[in-house]
């Protein structure tokens, strides 16, 4: 007897827990097996750089933060950048080694969020709960110099928004946080944000080796990621791929070494780079990356504590004056009033900018036509460009390897769908 | 200056493409313009020969230059007749659909902007090609030369109408699904055209014409008495020690 057998589509997403936030997929199967994979995206498309073009350059900052919503100051680091290019200035010598500080504490942060979420998506839960640990223990370093946890509109064109905090904040005794687990908590803090950070990095290697003691030999986690999603070099190239996608496939490509910006060349720190590019070895160049971006910080905090000085241009064009001088000075005043109402012009011209985010390489595309607005901007996500391969890598696949590779891209869509 | 020794990137395109190429280089960025008949030609030589190797496009994206370089406020002649010194300002965000602004001053509006990257060589460039006619922008897709530049290219169709020519499938991408115009251009309202709700009585959601008004906070201005020149001057000067 003859049976009719026929591919049927299935719906992914967008509410799906392994969508990684709104992704739609639609999938055609045949059985259990891929024939073809369709992302929807777009359902967090929120028109960034269209309201970048209506604002003054500064204000457009703290959009940046909400693009890539788990490595926010790398998106600042490139939008900035971009500015202080057109303009023709450079941010002092403190404020590059505090954006290449927290470009790295931000890769960590978002190295955590994606070792613990990728984990979860893959069925092991406890890593969740070990990377959100630290996790809180570097937001605390966000919210000590910017006041706020995640959205930190910390760089500005010309430095940062101010110097690091001499004290860190601590834990005060409350209903939630007393007796031991109060003195746990602020056992780093007596002293500067730089005391706690140097006693955060001591300890963190130690924390990567438990996450890697929970999946690194674990059989199932190897049995989802070995020999999964493998991209050959040049396929990765072909699609456009940037940052760990490009690195677990073996191509040392990373622009802090190859294209170096703010004090990376300065910095002692190795690149991992995968064999097999599959989505074991991007898992293991991200555990890597951990471990370096912990030397690199090592390395920023020595320096940071031997070498006080400003940390924004004194060029009341761009930065605003000190609030002292203002009570004093007419100019001062009157450069922050101009700075706050209508900006600063940017000449005209136009620039491309790249950071290497913890995802791969983030660019700004700045158009300017010499006004106190951008022209343009465009901002390159990497995981717009990683998404879009999916189709490419995941046909012939298991309807479970979609979401290994869901999460081996890392995708955030405040990024993908700007 | 543009460097054209036969070292440089620069140079090396001149030796290569000739008059094909208007290549200038600012900041040490490269940047070729090219007519889009040439681009697929262009694209496949940047990419295959050894002494440029582009093996990945970083990036592609629409430009629209309608309006480039006008501003809303009057910064060269102050009037003494009156207070205002505000001009006819039709920026994004000062305008509703029905009077948006139609005079088109610049003579090509549509452009499409490629980052292209050369991990062998370390090595970047950007590409422009202009569209011919804005009232069909038409660019060639490079999508067989470098597959991952189809969602690129997909965005730019999406937000500026751009038409690539031989796109496997040049569908809309990030707006809704239904979504009516292009709304990166420069003559497409920042509030949009319809906005959407949950009707309790026809118990679905709706679209309406939107309610909001437009709005700007801080007028487009520039000034060519060039503020930074003048703040280095002062940052000589230590006017705060005087």
């Amino acid at each position: 007897m003859a049976q009719e057998i026929r591919n049927y589509t299935m719906n992914f997403g967008p509410q799906h827990p392994a969508a990684h936030g709104v992704l739609r997929l639609v999938l055609e199967m045949d059985g259990e097996t891929i024939v073809r994979a369709d992302p929807h995206i777009g359902l967090l498309h929120r028109g960034t750089e269209k309201l970048a073009e209506s604002k003054p350059f500064n204000q457009s900052i703290g959009y940046m933060d909400r693009l890539d919503y788990v490595s926010m100051m790398c998106n600042e680091h490139a939008y900035v950048r971009a500015i202080e290019t057109l303009l023709g200035i450079e941010a002092p010598e403190r404020a590059q080694y505090i954006r290449t500080m927290f470009d790295e504490i931000t890769r960590i942060l978002n190295h955590l969020m994606w070792i613990g979420s990728n984990a979860l998506d893959l069925g092991a839960m406890a890593v969740f709960l070990y990377a959100f640990r630290e996790r809180e223990e570097l937001m605390d370093c966000y919210e000590a110099v910017s006041g706020a946890r995640m959205h930190a509109t910390y760089y500005r064109p010309g430095g940062v928004y101010r110097d690091l905090p001499a004290q860190m904040p601590q834990y005060r005794e409350s209903p939630w946080h007393k007796g031991n687990d109060l003195k746990r908590l602020n056992r780093w803090r007596e002293g500067s944000m730089l005391d706690y950070l140097e006693a955060f990095t001591a300890d963190f290697p130690t924390k990567v080796d438990e996450y890697e003691e929970l999946l690194t030999t674990n059989r199932i986690w190897k049995q989802r990621t070995v020999g999964i999603g493998v991209i050959p070099p040049e396929v990765a190239q072909q699609w456009g791929m940037t940052g760990a996608m490009l690195r677990g496939s073996g191509v040392a490509w990373d622009l802090r070494k190859k294209q170096p910006y703010a004090k990376y060349a300065e910095m002692d720190f190795d690149i991992p780079v995968g064999v097999n590019g599959d989505c074991y070895d991007r898992y293991l160049v991200r555990v890597e990356e951990m471990r370096q971006s912990n030397r690199i910080i090592r390395q920023c905090v020595q320096w940071l504590k031997t070498n006080p000085g400003p940390v924004m241009v004194e060029n009341y064009k761009v930065a605003p004056p000190k609030r002292e001088e203002m009570k004093e000075s007419m100019e001062a005043l009157i450069h922050h009033f101009k700075l706050f109402t209508e900006g600063y012009g940017v000449p005209a011209g136009e620039t491309y900018c790249a950071v290497e985010a913890p995802k791969g390489e983030f660019g700004c595309y700045l158009v300017s036509d010499g006004a106190n607005k951008p022209f343009r901007v465009h901002l390159r996500a990497p995981g717009f460009a990683h998404l879009s391969s999916i189709d490419a890598i995941v046909r012939g696949h298991l309807l479970a390897d979609v979401v290994a590779m869901i999460g081996t891209y890392d995708l955030v869509f405040g990024e993908v769908d700007r | 200056m543009t460097d054209t020794s036969k070292t440089s990137l620069a140079g090396r395109l001149a030796a290569r493409f000739g008059d094909t190429l208007k290549i200038s280089v600012v900041r040490n960025e490269t940047t070729a313009e090219l007519a889009a008949a040439d681009l697929l030609a262009v694209a496949a030589a940047l990419r295959d020969e050894p002494e440029f190797r582009f093996g990945e496009l970083i990036d592609l994206c629409g430009v629209d230059y309608l309006g480039y370089g006008q501003t809303e406020w009057d910064t060269s002649d102050v009037s003494w007749t009156g207070f205002s010194r505000g001009v006819e300002g039709e920026a994004v965000g000062r305008f509703r659909w029905d009077d948006r602004p139609r005079d088109v001053g610049q003579p090509r509006r549509y452009a499409a902007v490629i980052h292209l990257l050369s991990v062998e060589n370390n090595r970047r460039l950007r590409l422009r090609v202009f569209c011919a006619d804005d009232a069909l922008p038409v660019v060639p897709s490079v999508t067989g030369i470098w597959p991952g530049v189809n969602w690129f290219e997909r965005e730019a169709f999406d937000m500026y109408g751009i038409i690539f020519e031989g796109h496997p499938d040049l569908r809309r991408i990030l707006t809704d699904y239904g979504f009516v115009g292009h709304p990166f251009r420069k003559d497409f309202p920042l509030i949009g055209n319809v906005e959407v709700r949950y009707d309790p009585e026809q118990k679905r959601v709706i679209y309406e014409p939107v309610s909001i008004e437009p709005r700007v906070l801080v007028p487009r201005t520039i000034r060519d008495d060039a503020d930074l020149a003048q703040a280095k001057a002062e940052a000589a000067d230590h006017w705060r020690e005087n």
